[in-house]
């Protein structure tokens, strides 16, 4: 009798690990069909707006056919690149501060900070510098949109430092250190080139991310029909395009919408491939 | 001093380092107590004593490693070529330049080729090597392993075997022409053959350097040791000549320890 309890215990257990087995991956299949369903509309409506005179002419007036979204990708690539020149020495500087000097009051609350500005909404941001910069400076401009994007990238770039800094193993620190070198030189030659791909990985989600931000733009870096000349002035972007074009009555309109998002969607693509390529290699290596 | 054990070895020698009444703390614990003990030039002194007696941090208080753990302080005094390395004038980085060290895993820098690893010391420093290929073979040759990487200088660090990488590691060292080597069972990790390579060179180093060994094994500093101390509990309960150590202890804890019954 025992045997057979034992019997159908087994048989059960089975039975629940299969059910557990198959919702899992039915689970897993969801976000599969989640991306898929989102990149088949985009692919499949953008598509249809996409041509050279997209990529390459500016906005027309409404109800003109035609016309394109190049200020807005030139604008996209402009903002990430001034939220690079922002983010980056500040991310990873403090990054590298918070794995090396890893207690101290001071470095707790960078750390905490760096969590909670990571959770902070991006709408947040934008607000924000619309309070401090583009009040100040009386009006939108591509500086303060990049200053803002800057922000939604500084705690990711500051925590994917101090990982992968933290992730160098402390043996080849001490190496270097019994070979007489000075504690800067120790992290500028030995620790940085360790963690240069695990440090460039997480550059690149957060560069990912922020090109596709519009929350943050809205109220800082604005819109303009034209290629952006001055930093001082505002400049398009495409997350802001798609959002302007899609609350527009006009299905042209509406097309170029499609078209500026499959654009961005790929440009995101580029960079979290190039992330997880690098990612994927350092795996190999240790 | 009336500290210096009695078997010292006979006259000339020189003592290139010196602890003075040494303490070393970790934040929740003490590790050393009261070292006093000679490193005489041009000899290898094996440090010899079970687990967490303090001979670890014994020799990393010797290149000022010690304190590079968070927390962890010295006490009392450790001279080299007769003057203080702890002095408030003096910067730790130039006595770990003097003072080289070969630890117990064999830690190359894993990306960087043969080549690379051994000029890494002296880039470390700040020092471009006028002929970087004379150094590199000098310093290969010195440890024994010219013949067998002369063809291989652009391999990674990381790809050679255990013993290739630990020899490697005292490659390194010597690039930068240290006085003292320091060695943290430098053979726990390695096969015997890869052991007997590796005491072999020790046997060799010692015309040009003097080395500190730590050892868990006492056949290992039976074999390759001039001078030997005992560590018990974070004292130094004997030092000596290696063989009137381990044939005629004074101590009963030495006798005790290398005879197999505690460690």
């Amino acid at each position: 009798m025992s045997d057979a309890a034992r019997v159908r215990t087994l048989a059960s257990r089975r039975a629940s690990e299969s059910f557990v087995r198959g919702l899992a991956a039915g689970v897993t299949a969801l976000t599969v069909v989640g991306l898929a369903s989102v990149l088949f509309s985009v692919v499949g409506y953008g598509a249809r707006g996409l041509s050279m005179t997209t990529l390459t002419a500016l906005p027309r007036p409404a109800g003109v056919p035609g016309g394109g979204v190049a200020n807005a990708i030139v604008g996209t690539l402009l903002l990430v690149a001034l939220a690079c020149a922002i983010a980056l020495p500040v991310g990873l500087l403090a990054g590298i501060h918070l794995a090396e000097a890893r207690t101290g009051k001071l470095v707790r609350l960078a750390r905490t900070a760096a969590d909670a500005l990571a959770a902070v909404p991006s709408v947040v941001f934008g607000i924000f510098v619309f309070g401090v910069l583009v009040a100040w400076m009386k009006h939108f401009s591509a500086l303060a949109g990049g200053a803002a994007l800057a922000l939604t990238m500084i705690p990711t770039v500051t925590r994917a430092t101090e990982v992968a800094v933290r992730a160098v193993p402390e043996r080849l620190r001490e190496a270097a250190l019994a070979l007489g070198a000075t504690r800067h030189r120790v992290i500028a030659q030995v620790v940085l080139p360790s963690a240069a791909r695990g440090i460039a990985t997480g550059v690149l989600l957060a560069v990912g991310r922020a090109a596709g931000e519009a929350a943050p733009l809205l109220f800082t870096a604005w819109e303009s029909r034209f290629f952006c000349d001055d930093l001082r002035e505002p400049t398009a972007s495409l997350p802001v395009s798609i959002f302007t074009y899609t609350i527009s009555p006009y299905d042209d309109l509406h097309a170029q919408a499609w078209a500026a998002a499959l654009v961005l969607v790929s440009l995101v693509l580029v960079f979290q491939v190039t992330a997880r390529l690098l990612s994927k290699r350092r795996d190999d290596v240790s | 001093m009336s500290t210096v054990p009695p078997s010292t070895p006979p006259p000339p020698h020189v003592e290139k380092m010196r602890a003075e009444n040494l303490g070393a703390k970790f934040p929740d614990a003490v590790a050393l107590r009261g070292i006093t003990m000679p490193v005489i030039e041009h000899k290898v002194t094996a440090v010899i004593g079970p687990s967490g007696c303090g001979k670890s941090t014994f020799i990393r208080c010797l290149n000022r490693m010690h304190e590079v753990v968070p927390g962890a302080t010295t006490s009392g005094d450790v001279l080299l070529d007769g003057k203080s390395i702890y002095g408030s004038a003096v910067d730790p980085v130039g006595v770990r330049r003097k003072v080289g060290m070969v630890f117990q895993k064999p830690n190359p820098f894993p990306e960087m080729s043969v080549r690379d690893n051994v000029l890494s010391g002296l880039r470390l420093n700040g020092i471009r090597p006028a002929s970087p290929d004379v150094v590199v073979e000098a310093a290969l040759t010195q440890a024994a392993m010219w013949d067998e990487m002369r063809d291989s200088l652009d391999r990674p660090g990381g790809s050679l075997s255990g013993g290739q990488q630990q020899r490697l590691c005292i490659a390194r060292c010597l690039a930068l022409e240290p006085e003292v080597i320091l060695m943290d069972e430098p053979c726990s990790s390695l096969d015997p053959i890869a052991t007997a390579r590796i005491e072999e060179l020790i046997h060799d180093l010692r015309e040009r350097y003097t080395i500190v060994i730590v050892t868990h094994s006492m056949q290992q500093a039976a074999r390759v040791s001039d001078l030997t101390a005992f560590f018990y509990l974070g004292e130094l309960v004997e030092y000596g000549l290696a063989d009137v150590l381990f044939t005629r202890p004074e101590d009963p804890r030495t006798e005790e320890y290398i005879t197999g019954r505690f460690g």
